[in-house]
């Protein structure tokens, strides 16, 4: 089975900061890691590996420095990973990068099933698993926590839903996006790390794909950002300060009188 | 931590290390610390990692390493608990003598397995009668046709009945005292070989402590390890390599409690100052850093010495382990002491330091028996003069 895996690397911290000049992310001085979701991803390929076969090659678009989470990931499973950068696709939307990853995917080729994360942790939008499904014309499955069985071309999965769970059965190829509650991903192993520090990345541009150069970048961006802002931060809580007993009955009483409303 | 030059691999390997007690030991180490049972999530995990065969031959599934690779995961996974750390590290203490001493057969019968985690391993010569004294064992080994017949028991037995794999001393040779005892792997399952009772411990309860006892047990000739006779000197080889381990495992369990007294001393408030303004606990914290820099040190400088093919270091490895296992128990008994009495409850982890570190000076040999080898090669080295 040939598992293509998709992560994006995001800096590490929940509070991104948005510069206001720019509207866009401000990544320096922040590191980065592998999108928490895609962490999961590459897990549920490696175990899909395991049971039926195959390998996994780990995908992703980003500048250069996304080497360095494409190295991580092998050192949990990954066999190959590609990277996908040429200036041309910067300022990329969703759209977009949606479109140049299917035809990265479609460029790997015989592709058997596409594992994405639920949604990225700076972007958020949930959109590029989709999105790439609908490049590539394949069925997709989104939010699954659990892959029953492959066989015969066709795969059983469990869906999760805020009231529960599908059972979903579709034709393969396909692509789905994975929660967490997937499976509970394995810590590096020594002779991935070994494996990572010398493995080949391979890297992909524009004119290594077939593509329609109008649908790259700012170019092929449609979404159009008026404003992005930090909402007011909360206001700062109250502290009490002098004797245990004393700190307690205010504290008590504030909040009581919080109650009261 | 001073640096100590540890090549990139090593380096890899004790972040390796460091990640799977941050994220998987010290989650469980009060858990395991209550209920005595066997870690066996935790060693599945070292297993995945490719921990287990770290200083096993790559030819037989391992990762090649040494001594020195031994001595760091041990003491990384000590820092979060020496009890589970020791599910490793007694299995290497089993693997030693198959890897000194094993015959091409017996390494690539037992070796594999190890390699992967699939299967732990122990080692058996303590009995009741014979402790310190070795010699004194009455576990009998009598050679019938194409199989050797044991009778007798073992206690105090790490990893026992948890373990598939053992290396087991009995006397083969009664009238020749020490020259007449013999090595054999034995396996988990074998006819008339089974397990007594647990030890309910004061530390490392993570570990497990049995009996192994043998009723006519029926062990292949071709488990014999080495000759016959060669008992002792497998022990003692075994040791020189093992004991830099234990020392490992005491700087983990003294680096542990420090670090856990040094956060505590900063948050915690007396006289209206952090109790770490004082002097009088900046001096417990700096003797207390500097003693275990010091085992350290002469811990890695034995196991390097060691990897480096050298012939001779029973007494440096019987100087790292005593050293760092005296210091172990001085450290953590300060930090219990700098926790005042929240140190005392079992709420706070340096009581569950200071309670596994004790045995670092008991077992493999206790701290008089390390200064008995340590007086013996000085005396000899004399004599050769
Ligand atoms: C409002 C807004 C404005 C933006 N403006 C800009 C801009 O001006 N310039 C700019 O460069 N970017 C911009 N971005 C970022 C960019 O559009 C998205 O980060 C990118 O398209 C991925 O979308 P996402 O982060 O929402 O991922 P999601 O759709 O939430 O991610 C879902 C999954 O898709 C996969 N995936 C996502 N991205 C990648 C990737 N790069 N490589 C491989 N797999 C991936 C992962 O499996 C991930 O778990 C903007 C984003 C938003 C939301
Ligand atoms: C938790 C635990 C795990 C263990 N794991 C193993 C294992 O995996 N395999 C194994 O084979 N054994 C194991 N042992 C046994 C351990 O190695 C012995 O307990 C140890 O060697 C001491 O023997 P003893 O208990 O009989 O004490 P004794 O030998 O009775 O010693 C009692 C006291 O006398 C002192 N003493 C003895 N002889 C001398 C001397 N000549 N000079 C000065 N002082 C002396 C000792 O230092 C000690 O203080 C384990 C023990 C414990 C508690």
């Amino acid at each position: 089975m040939k598992i293509v895996v998709c992560m994006k690397q995001v800096p590490d911290t929940t509070q991104v900061k948005i510069d206001p000049q720019t509207n866009t992310l401000v990544r320096e001085g922040v590191q980065s890691i592998i999108n928490p979701f895609d962490v999961y991803a590459i897990e549920e390929g490696v175990r899909l590996r395991e049971r039926f076969g195959g390998t996994v090659t780990v995908v992703t678009m980003g500048p250069p420095q996304a080497e360095n989470a494409l190295r991580e990931a092998i050192t949990v499973g990954a066999d190959e990973a590609v990277l996908v950068s040429d200036r041309a696709f910067a300022g990329s939307d969703t759209l977009a990068t949606g479109y140049i990853l299917a035809m990265a995917i479609k460029k790997i080729g015989d592709v058997d099933i596409i594992i994405c994360g639920k949604q990225a942790s700076d972007g958020d939008t949930a959109q590029v698993g989709p999105g790439i499904a609908t490049q590539l014309d394949l069925p997709q499955v989104t939010y699954v926590n659990k892959i029953e069985d492959i066989k015969d071309g066709h795969a059983v999965m469990h869906r999760m839903t805020e009231e529960g769970y599908e059972i979903v059965q579709t034709s393969m190829p396909c692509l789905i996006t994975v929660v967490k509650e997937i499976n509970e991903p394995r810590l590096p192993s020594l002779k991935g790390k070994m494996k990572a520090k010398s493995a080949p990345i391979k890297a992909m541009k524009a004119i290594d794909m077939d593509v329609d150069e109008s649908r790259l970048g700012l170019t092929g961006s449609p979404t159009w950002v008026s404003k992005i802002f930090t909402p007011p931060s909360r206001p700062k809580g109250e502290i009490f300060e002098g004797e245990a007993d004393a700190c307690a009955d205010k504290l008590v009483s504030t909040l009581k009188d919080h109650l009261k409303g | 931590m001073l640096d100590y030059l540890l090549t990139d691999d090593q380096k890899m390997i004790r972040d390796l290390c460091r990640q799977i007690t941050d994220e998987k030991i010290r989650p469980v180490s009060a858990k395991y610390d209550e209920t005595q049972e066997f870690p066996w999530d935790v060693v599945k995990v070292m297993a995945e990692s490719d921990i287990c065969g770290l200083y096993i031959d790559q030819q037989y599934g391992g990762m090649g390493g040494g001594i020195m690779e031994l001595v760091i995961a041990t003491e990384e996974f000590s820092k979060g608990c020496g009890g589970i750390a020791l599910a490793f590290a007694a299995t290497a203490l089993g693997t030693l003598p198959i890897m000194l001493f094993g015959n091409e057969d017996q390494k690539k019968k037992y070796l594999p397995d190890i390699a992967s985690g699939k299967k732990i391993a122990a080692f058996g010569i303590t009995e009741p009668a014979a402790g310190s004294d070795a010699s004194a064992m009455q576990t009998t080994a009598v050679l019938k046709g194409d199989h050797y017949v044991l009778n007798g028991m073992k206690h105090f037995i790490t990893n026992g009945g948890d373990a598939e794999t053992y290396v087991v001393i009995a006397m083969t040779d009664k009238t020749k005292g020490a020259r007449g005892a013999s090595a054999f792997i034995l396996e988990k399952g074998m006819k008339g070989f089974e397990f007594g009772k647990k030890e309910d411990k004061l530390g490392i309860r993570a570990s497990s402590t049995r009996e192994l006892i043998f009723t006519d047990c029926k062990v292949p000739k071709e488990n014999l390890l080495a000759k016959e006779g060669m008992g002792f000197i497998v022990t003692m080889k075994t040791f020189d390599k093992s004991r830099p381990g234990i020392g490992a495992q005491a700087v983990g369990i003294a680096q542990g409690s420090l670090d856990a007294a040094i956060e505590y001393s900063r948050q915690r408030h007396q006289f209206g100052k952090s109790i770490s303004s004082f002097q009088g606990i900046q001096f417990m914290l700096a003797d207390m850093a500097t003693q275990i820099e010091s085992a350290r040190a002469l811990v890695y400088g034995v196991a390097r010495m060691i990897d480096s093919g050298a012939k001779d270091y029973s007494k440096y490895s019987a100087m790292c382990k005593l050293c760092a296992s005296e210091m172990a128990m001085k450290v953590t008994t300060d930090a219990v002491q700098i926790f005042g009495g929240y140190g005392y409850i079992k709420e706070y982890p340096v009581e569950k330091y200071m309670r596994d570190a004790k045995i670092t000076q008991i077992y493999e040999g206790t701290s008089q028996i390390q200064k008995n080898v340590i007086g013996l090669a000085l005396i000899k080295e004399a004599l050769k003069k």
